[in-house]
């Protein structure tokens, strides 16, 4: 039985990739695995964990319950795409260390990508929406309370940065 | 945990994707968000030959909305439904029971039609659906059929759809003037599906509570509607506050309808207890709700 | 001299794992064939057959390998990796099924192809015939014994050990007073983010293998896999990625996957991974935490503790491939701070047909714990007396240190606390979270008709367990100090504090830092990085590494400058002559000086050459007790642990119509000595207070009467998001552990160790009802308030 495959375009983070996939590559693995970019991680496979959330289309979804096919032509950014062309990390990257939001690091890109969204429809989120925005992923390590100081200490960098 | 291969369609029209539909018949599965359906298939719980997807069929993912109802069609995000304001204005409900639904990520790919067509009972779309009084669109090559809430959902992850049909869209009418509504439910955690779910609509009328119904999620095999007017008819409303109106009564009369089973978050008899609060709170909520339409001149606004 | 140790310094792994450039062990690999793998759908059952005839036709498919296909030592069962002369019956599952499964999750064929899907596909086709047998699930079927999980032992009973010190049954008969009552706790896992997972590499040519490994002990993994496959350890090289979490399942080795898929790569001459998936991770990795505990403690009139005695049964899953280290340290732990004259603690380790149990953060401590906090709370019940004023009449006080409980350690050592200051600790969380006061909090709350409670609970945490860990620090010639140890890290900041000790200790600026951790190639002795220890063990080991080199540099310099080592200092990566900055030398050219090969490849050897001493006839280039190059290696082994302790206090408000518990605040007073890097110390404190909150009133894995784990997803296995995790309110106290040159204590498992006794005393003062099994959720309050008829209610309210 040979499967079908299918081209596939996505630009992502900015650079457009064209490729052929089994039409059932998941997009999570198309991300790490055709487009070679493995900041996007995978932790559960059923949508709960919230690791593998990049921005389609500016939107934050879960790649991991997306084909490949289905994001055909779709703008996708990923923890890579985050930081400023010159490499200057984005905001929400540096709270995450000044905050130390972080311990394994495994969960974080998901968080990152979900924070940058949120702070581009919400400059000034509040302690309640900072946890809101939050809310659908899952970290074992930090216990959450420095993820969410920084949201708001990466709300108040990027307002700084204008 | 990788789904298991199919043959995938991308349909660009309805009738493009109606064709694929009669074509492949029982083999084939509809993917619109697919935030129910690929985790099924990631842990291959389900290996339908054929993936008609119709994301990219054209006029599918609009909120249409006029003075009597709310039409969401079969690609409409959650996130469009809950963040559009026209349509909040005419069923608050939508809104009040999307910001239940899982989390903002889920949303912004999952589909309101989807969650109907999953028929999950744990589904809080499908007590809006049932609620409202709505009714869904199902569309086939041969042609389409609207069917009310009642008929459409069957058993637990069963609607009626037949092969070859796919859901087009749900329309959700406005509850009659002077008709408040709430959502209410008790997750284990914030976002999970609930252990207990109470929609609620009261209508308030020259003061009185004139009407009060209330759908449940969760606490049986499909959204379970249950008119609990007799409980609290004659409750008054004066200044924006309901008075003398017996929402534990109600809570009760929703109790007896129910026969909500155990599962490993929570036995029978707490999901009956929930139904009781929760009914008693959703009820007063929405009578709150109502009550401000009747006696001020104003509406809320999202 | 800036001062490095002890600032809250910002982690040096941030720079990578934000911006998406770490290297997880799926990050690696790219083209390596993936396994996957056919596991028991029964809890118990004999294998017939496998029919691998349905699946031969997949494309992709490379290879399929049994139980059969196995030869050698990898035919044996696995090890059983820490005997005990009471674990009598210990039993080890075989890599591959070898005729009998006895737990849903055990593997039974490796499928290798192409990537994941066609390997899965593969795995789905291939036929087992199975002859199910009657599973043992749950402590009380395993207790009575009529059906068991090992048919050769006559019992379901692994082992049976004791802990005692003085005479029980005397004391208890002589107290006034005594209390009975039986309680249970559930089991829960470590769940890292990351699951596990092994990429191998074989290398035909040079007969040698490099495997990857999501790790907590990357040389005892290869120390596995070289006697399992007959290597020579010095052809295997193991190396711990950037690790996704661990919390104790990754301890565990090997996995049967950190054999089998090595074994694999060089069967084929190909590169081969395995991803374990969460599915995967739920029912083959290890759980933790279940017991049934009864509990009779006798006591005076003033709450004193005259006497415990405990009796537990601990579920250990089907197999014991580690020992019995879980239930040993619940019997030594259980004490915590408290003094009682008398103490007796047997358990028996229980075979179940469930996944195995092996240490998760807290590691038997929790449960040890829960048992004396209660007992605890209930002397203060029957006496009416303040729940902190009891623990107080018990604590062992500052002037009686060292103290020795009388028992013996996991280690092996006498049970005796090296160091810290208990009623501080006490004073400081009653402070904190307004204990003294709460009675008006309470009353206020009733007024608006809400419903409240306080509780409390403390606890003492060997860390640090030997036997030792190693440090190496080596200055290279551009200056940039390399320092590695051989333990691996998950989450820990390891780069960031051992480079913070080394950075302090040898005078160098921080950024010249560079660690290495749970990488073979660059060093081969270590433990791994469990029971609170890295910090302590690995920690203490480069600061006396960094010492030696710091030595080391000064002699060499002392030497070049013509003076007295005694007169030299080095502050950020010069070396100076106290008190006149003119007479210096840069580290960096101390290491070209430290190697009389002196070939000028690079500025720093040619500048070097000014000061390099002149050439004496009578003395050898390197001399008989010294060797080339500027560095250093050396372990750090203590005598026994040290003991880090703590108290918890939470507020927890009841709805008493839905019967949810929402955490109003959460407070922590926590002693691990000397702090290195404190915002690290919190941020483990925090994660550890939240596994804690999920195994109090969330996680449990739900098995059926047949064995079936019904919660094996994320969906309904209820990991707390944010919205479940309290606000954490931290303060800490610093005794410094007498035992190591840092005088540091370990603290990545103590946020975890109180939760679940904190939070059922916090219930049970706000509704009254007893709470004698935990996790409790809504359903369980509910139905304890409605079978509960106001008689077994506490007496306070």
């Amino acid at each position: 039985m040979s499967e079908q495959h299918r081209s596939v375009t996505l630009t992502v983070n900015g650079r457009t990739h064209q490729f052929d996939v089994p039409v059932r590559r998941l997009l999570s693995d198309a991300i790490r695995h055709d487009v070679g970019l493995t900041g996007t991680h995978v932790g559960c496979e059923h949508g709960v964990c919230g690791a593998c959330t990049v921005l389609m289309d500016g939107r934050p979804v879960r790649s991991c319950l997306l084909f490949a096919v289905s994001a055909d032509g779709a703008a996708i950014t990923t923890v890579e795409g985050l930081a400023a062309a010159d490499g200057t990390r984005h905001p929400v990257q540096q709270a995450f260390t000044e905050c130390h939001a972080l311990q394994c690091g495994f969960c974080t890109p998901g968080f990152l990508t979900t924070i940058a969204a949120a702070l581009e429809d919400n400059s000034h989120p509040s302690e309640e929406q900072a946890e809101e925005i939050i809310s659908g992923n899952l970290c074992r390590c930090t216990g959450y309370q420095n993820i969410k100081a920084a949201v708001l200490r990466a709300a108040e960098l990027k307002r700084a940065a204008g | 945990m990788k789904p298991p291969a199919f043959t995938y369609h991308a349909p660009e029209s309805l009738d493009e994707a109606l064709g694929v539909l009669a074509e492949v018949g029982e083999d084939g599965k509809v993917l619109a968000g697919g935030q129910s359906l690929v985790p099924i298939l990631n842990m291959r719980l389900a290996a339908p030959a054929h993936l008609v997807d119709i994301n990219r069929v054209a006029g599918l993912s609009t909120v249409d909305t006029n003075d009597t109802s709310v039409t969401v069609g079969a690609t409409a995000r959650h996130t469009d439904v809950e963040l559009d304001d026209a349509a909040y204005g005419v069923q608050p409900l939508l809104r009040q029971a999307l910001r239940l639904v899982a989390h903002p990520v889920i949303r912004n790919r999952g589909t309101t039609v989807g969650s109907l067509a999953h028929a999950d009972p744990a589904g809080e779309m499908t007590a809006v659906l049932a609620l409202t009084r709505g009714s869904v669109r199902i569309t086939s090559g041969s042609g389409s059929r609207n069917v009310d809430a009642t008929d459409f959902f069957v058993g637990p992850l069963e609607c009626c759809l037949r092969a070859g049909e796919m859901v087009e869209s749900a329309t959700f009418p406005a509850f009659p003037a002077g008709t408040g509504s709430a959502f209410i439910e008790v997750a284990r955690r914030h976002g999970d599906y609930a252990l207990c779910g109470v929609a609620a609509a009261v209508t308030v009328l020259d003061g009185a509570v004139s009407a009060a119904r209330a759908a449940y999620i969760s606490v049986g095999p499909t959204p379970l509607l249950v008119d609990l007017t007799d409980a609290v008819a004659g409750g008054a409303v004066s200044g924006g506050a309901v008075s003398g109106a017996d929402w534990a009564a109600a809570g009760r009369l929703a109790q007896s309808q129910v026969s909500p089973e155990a599962d490993i978050h929570s036995t029978a008899s707490y999901r009956r207890h929930l139904v009781g609060v929760l009914t008693a709170r959703a009820l007063a909520e929405a009578a709150a709700a109502a009550a401000p339409t009747h006696s001020l001149p104003l509406r809320r606004s999202g | 001299m800036t001062q490095i140790f002890g600032e809250p310094i910002t982690r040096r792994e941030d720079a990578r794992l934000t911006t998406g450039r770490g290297r997880f062990l799926d990050d690696l690999g790219r083209h390596a064939l993936a396994a996957a793998f056919v596991r028991s759908p029964h809890a118990h059952a004999r294998v017939r057959e496998i029919d691998v005839t349905a699946a031969l036709d997949v494309e992709g498919l490379i290879g399929i390998y049994t139980y059969d296909d196995l030869d050698g030592p990898l035919a044996e069962p696995l090890p059983l990796l820490i005997p005990h002369p009471t674990l009598t019956a210990g039993r080890t599952a075989y890599p591959l099924a070898n005729g009998i499964v006895r737990h849903v999750g055990e593997p039974i064929a490796m499928v290798v192809g192409t990537d994941r899907y066609v390997a899965e596909d593969v795995a789905g086709l291939i036929e087992v015939t199975y002859e199910p047998l009657p599973p043992v699930v749950g402590l009380t079927a395993s207790r009575d014994g009529d059906l068991l999980v090992h048919d050769d032992l006559p019992d379901n009973v692994a082992a049976h050990l004791m802990q005692q010190t003085g005479d029980v049954d005397a004391e208890l008969a002589a107290a006034p007073n005594t209390v009975t009552f039986t309680q249970t706790i559930e089991r829960s896992a470590s769940m890292p983010l990351e699951g596990r997972g092994v990429y191998a590499r074989w290398d035909a040519q040079d007969d040698s293998l490099r495997v990857y490994s999501s790790t907590q002990t990357s040389t005892s993994v290869r120390a596995a896999i070289a006697a399992k496959l007959e290597l020579s350890p010095g052809k295997v090289e193991v190396i711990a990625p950037d690790v996704g979490g661990g919390f104790g399942v990754k301890i565990v080795h090997p996995w049967p996957e950190e054999l089998l898929i090595p074994w694999a790569a060089r069967l084929l001459d190909r590169e081969v991974k395995w991803v374990e998936d969460r599915r995967e991770h739920f029912i083959s990795s290890a759980h933790e935490r279940g017991q049934i505990q009864d509990i009779t403690a006798g006591y005076d009139d003033e709450g004193r503790l005259l006497a415990l005695d405990v009796r537990i049964w601990h579920d250990h899953g089907a197999y014991t491939p580690y020992g019995i280290i879980v239930p040993i340290i619940t019997s030594t732990q259980l004490l915590g701070p408290y003094k009682p004259r008398a103490y007796r603690c047997a358990i028996d380790s229980m075979y179940t047909n469930t996944v195995i149990v092996t240490p998760y953060r807290g590691a038997g401590r929790p449960q040890g714990c829960f048992a004396m906090e209660r007992t605890m709370d209930r002397i203060a019940d029957a006496l009416g007396l303040d729940r902190a004023v009891v623990r107080e009449r018990n604590l062992i006080q500052p002037d009686e240190f060292p103290y020795d409980q009388g028992l013996t350690f996991q280690d092996g050592r006498p049970l005796i606390y090296d160091s810290g200051d208990y009623p501080e600790s006490l004073r400081m969380i009653r402070e904190l979270v307004g204990w003294d006061d709460f009675e008006t909090v309470r009353s206020q709350a009733a007024a608006e008709g809400r419903t409240v409670g306080i509780g409390m609970a403390c606890y003492v945490e060997g860390t640090g367990v030997g036997p030792y860990e190693g440090g190496h620090v080596q200055v290279e010639n551009s200056g940039r100090v390399l320092v590695s140890t051989g333990l691996t890290s998950q989450g820990q900041g390891h780069e960031t504090v051992f480079a913070q000790i080394v950075a302090q200790e040898l005078g160098v600026p921080l950024d010249d830092v560079v660690v290495t951790t749970g990488d073979t190639r660059r060093f081969g002795y270590a433990v791994g990085t469990f029971a609170s220890r890295a910090a302590v063990m690995s920690g203490n080991a480069v600061a006396l590494a960094a010492r030696n080199v710091r030595a080391k540099a000064l002699r060499i310099a002392a030497d070049a400058l013509e003076c007295s080592v005694d007169d030299l200092d080095i502050i950020d990566g010069v070396v100076q002559v106290k008190g006149d900055p003119s007479a210096a030398m840069a580290l960096s050219t101390v290491a070209v000086l430290s190697n009389p090969l002196r070939y000028a490849f690079d500025n720093a050897a040619r500048a070097a050459t000014q000061f390099a001493p002149r050439a004496d006839p009578l003395r050898a280039p390197v001399d008989e007790d010294d060797e080339p190059g500027l560095e250093n290696r050396d372990y750090y082994s203590p005598i026994r642990s040290t003991f880090a302790s703590g108290m918890h206090s939470a507020v927890v408000e009841i709805d008493r119509d839905t019967c949810e518990t929402k955490i109003l605040r959460y407070a922590v007073v926590h002693d691990c000595g000397n702090l290195i890097n404190p915002m690290i110390v919190e941020g483990q404190i925090h994660g550890g207070v939240a596994q804690g909150v999920g195994g109090a009133l969330y996680e449990v894995m739900h098995y059926d009467e047949h064995g079936q784990l019904l919660n094996a997803s994320f969906m309904d296995f209820l990991m707390p998001y944010a919205t479940e995790i309290p606000h954490i309110e931290t303060a800490h106290l610093q005794t410094p552990s007498p035992l190591n040159p840092l005088g540091i204590k370990g603290a990545g498992e103590a946020g975890v160790i109180p939760g679940s006794a904190c939070l059922a005393s916090a219930i049970e003062d706000a509704l009254g009802v007893r709470i004698s099994a935990m996790p409790v959720s809504p359903s369980d309050l509910f139905e304890l308030l409605a079978t509960d008829p106001e008689r077994t209610r506490r007496g306070s309210r």
